[in-house]
């Protein structure tokens, strides 16, 4: 049996269809993937997002320790309660993992990581932890709740005491703050509004009926992957991992070279990359009907006739699915550095043509290519 | 419980057939019999967003993969439980392929096929036996 988070019986009894994601026993969906989906982009859903990992890291250096770890730089973060998206990569550039650090007081960073490499995380963390005596304390008693879409807030802003309430509503984008024993984020992995609420286990329940009363539906990671991708949000493991780096996986904005002489983890090799890296993510729509999926291959077009001699550039699609926003099929792929504006992917054995286009599919509700 | 028509066969990958004098819906003329996927099966790939049927002609030995449903998050075979020639796709799939989740013993039927020699039904599963298949895998 896998892990299980503090809402496990309460999908259950929701009628949730229950699948293994990174050890944890994990909604998929509630009956409907396509009608979660759009009740995210059009009104509001909730995710238990309780087997993410929540990593407190205390001491006089944090900060400069997170420099060192991080891919982005925490010297960025300077109005306490801002959030950073950063990779913390490898000495190779490879990406460990992507996630998101919280400044909270000088002595105080919280990161949020994800589940699948929540243990090999915390070991890199520490073993490099002890050079800045920074102290690392992982939060498992603390459940998560993703609510996210255009009504997020406003249904989630009434389950709040008073003096909470005043400074949940102030949030500006990207920020979080410690509400006594709960914390709220203003954040999110759909490309729409809304809150990430860390509480307290025993509160979970409570509060995820609470929300689903106020009219927030449940939603599943089906739904989750479908938002995420048309939002043009990679997802650790498929769009990038210990053997691709940030700057082949559409993640350069997240590593910050300047200040020049911030010697992070992973920096010499990036240093190296940035000049010789051959290949870049990009965004696929097809253009026929079908549906792209991880792992299929990616021949540039224009090797037709007469350059049969050179072999054809290929890459590969890194996610894919299907867009219920867009009512046709998107991907993220890993292709040479191209100026082509239009390539051919192999789904079952034949090619199918595809557009190249730079993400977000979606944002905020409305598609940002034509449908 | 997974809604099982008993006047169907079933395979033991979740295919049913229908017999041309049992087609309530449309019929099967001349003796040709029509497949889809069950109850069951639709409702584990949760909604379908894709789905591909073989073209009228096309001559298929059973157990071959002939169809492809996908849902948002997998693409899956279906395979003809039957040799023959195929006479009609639903091509009704192409822009509903929700038919499939909505109605899959009606509306969301695959494709129609004439088959080479009389079909011997005990080559599939009774709606009882399919039950009772359905109710081994789930242990």
């Amino acid at each position: 049996m896998g892990l299980k988070t503090a809402l496990y019986d309460t999908h259950v009894r929701s009628g949730a269809k229950i699948v293994d994601f990174g050890g944890w026993e994990m909604p998929l969906h509630y009956g409907s993937q396509i009608e979660e989906h759009h009740a995210v982009r059009r009104d509001a859903g909730m995710f238990d997002v309780s087997h993410m990992g929540v990593v407190d890291l205390h001491g006089d250096r944090v900060r400069e320790f997170l420099q060192r770890l991080l891919a982005n730089d925490a010297g960025r973060l300077k109005t306490p309660g801002k959030a950073l998206y950063s990779c913390m990569l490898l000495p190779s550039g490879g990406v460990i993992d992507d996630l998101i650090v919280y400044f909270l007081s000088d002595t105080w960073f919280r990161l949020v990581v994800n589940a699948g490499t929540r243990d090999k995380d915390l070991a890199w963390i520490r073993r490099h932890a002890a050079a800045f005596a920074v102290t690392v304390a992982e939060q498992r008693d603390l459940a998560m709740i993703a609510i996210q879409g255009p009504n997020a807030r406003e249904k989630t802003l009434p389950l709040l005491a008073p003096a909470q309430r005043t400074v949940a509503q102030e949030l500006a984008p990207f920020y979080g703050a410690s509400l006594d024993s709960w914390f709220v984020a203003r954040t999110g992995y759909t490309g729409e509004d809304g809150f990430e609420v860390m509480l307290p286990a025993a509160d979970a329940a409570r509060t995820w009926d609470a929300l689903r009363a106020q009219g927030v539906l449940p939603a599943g990671l089906g739904a989750r992957d479908t938002l995420r991708l048309e939002a043009g949000m990679n997802l650790y493991g498929n769009d990038m991992d210990e053997d691709h780096h940030p700057l082949e996986s559409g993640l350069a904005w997240t590593v910050a070279f300047e200040p020049g002489g911030r010697d992070f983890i992973g920096r010499d090799a990036l240093e190296t990359l940035r000049r010789t890296g051959s290949r870049e993510l990009v965004g696929l729509l097809l253009e026929e009907r079908g549906v792209l999926r991880s792992h299929q291959k990616v021949v540039l077009a224009g090797i037709a006739a007469g350059e049969a001699s050179a072999p054809p550039l290929t890459g590969e699609v890194t996610s894919g699915t299907f867009s219920p926003t867009l009512n046709r099929s998107i991907a993220l792929a890993r292709v040479p550095k191209t100026a082509a504006s239009s390539v051919q992917v192999e789904i079952r054995g034949t090619l199918h043509a595809a557009s190249i286009v730079k993400p977000p599919f979606v944002r905020h509700g409305k598609a940002l290519i034509p449908h | 419980m997974s809604n099982i028509p008993k006047d169907l066969r079933y395979t033991k990958s979740h295919e049913w057939v229908r017999m041309a004098q049992g087609a309530a819906h449309g019929a099967a003329p001349n003796g040709a019999v029509e497949v889809g996927i069950s109850e069951h099966a639709q409702s584990a790939l949760g909604d379908l967003v894709f789905v591909e049927v073989p073209e009228a002609g096309r001559a298929l030995t059973a157990g071959d993969a002939c169809a492809v449903v996908e849902s948002v998050k997998a693409a899956s075979d279906v395979y003809s439980p039957v040799s023959g020639k195929v006479t009609a796709g639903n091509a009704a799939l192409a822009a509903q392929p929700e038919l499939v989740n909505q109605d899959p013993y009606g509306a969301g039927w695959l494709f129609r096929i004439q088959t080479d020699s009389p079909l011997d039904a005990a080559s599939l599963m009774s709606a009882a036996d399919y039950e009772k298949y359905l109710a081994d895998e789930a242990k």
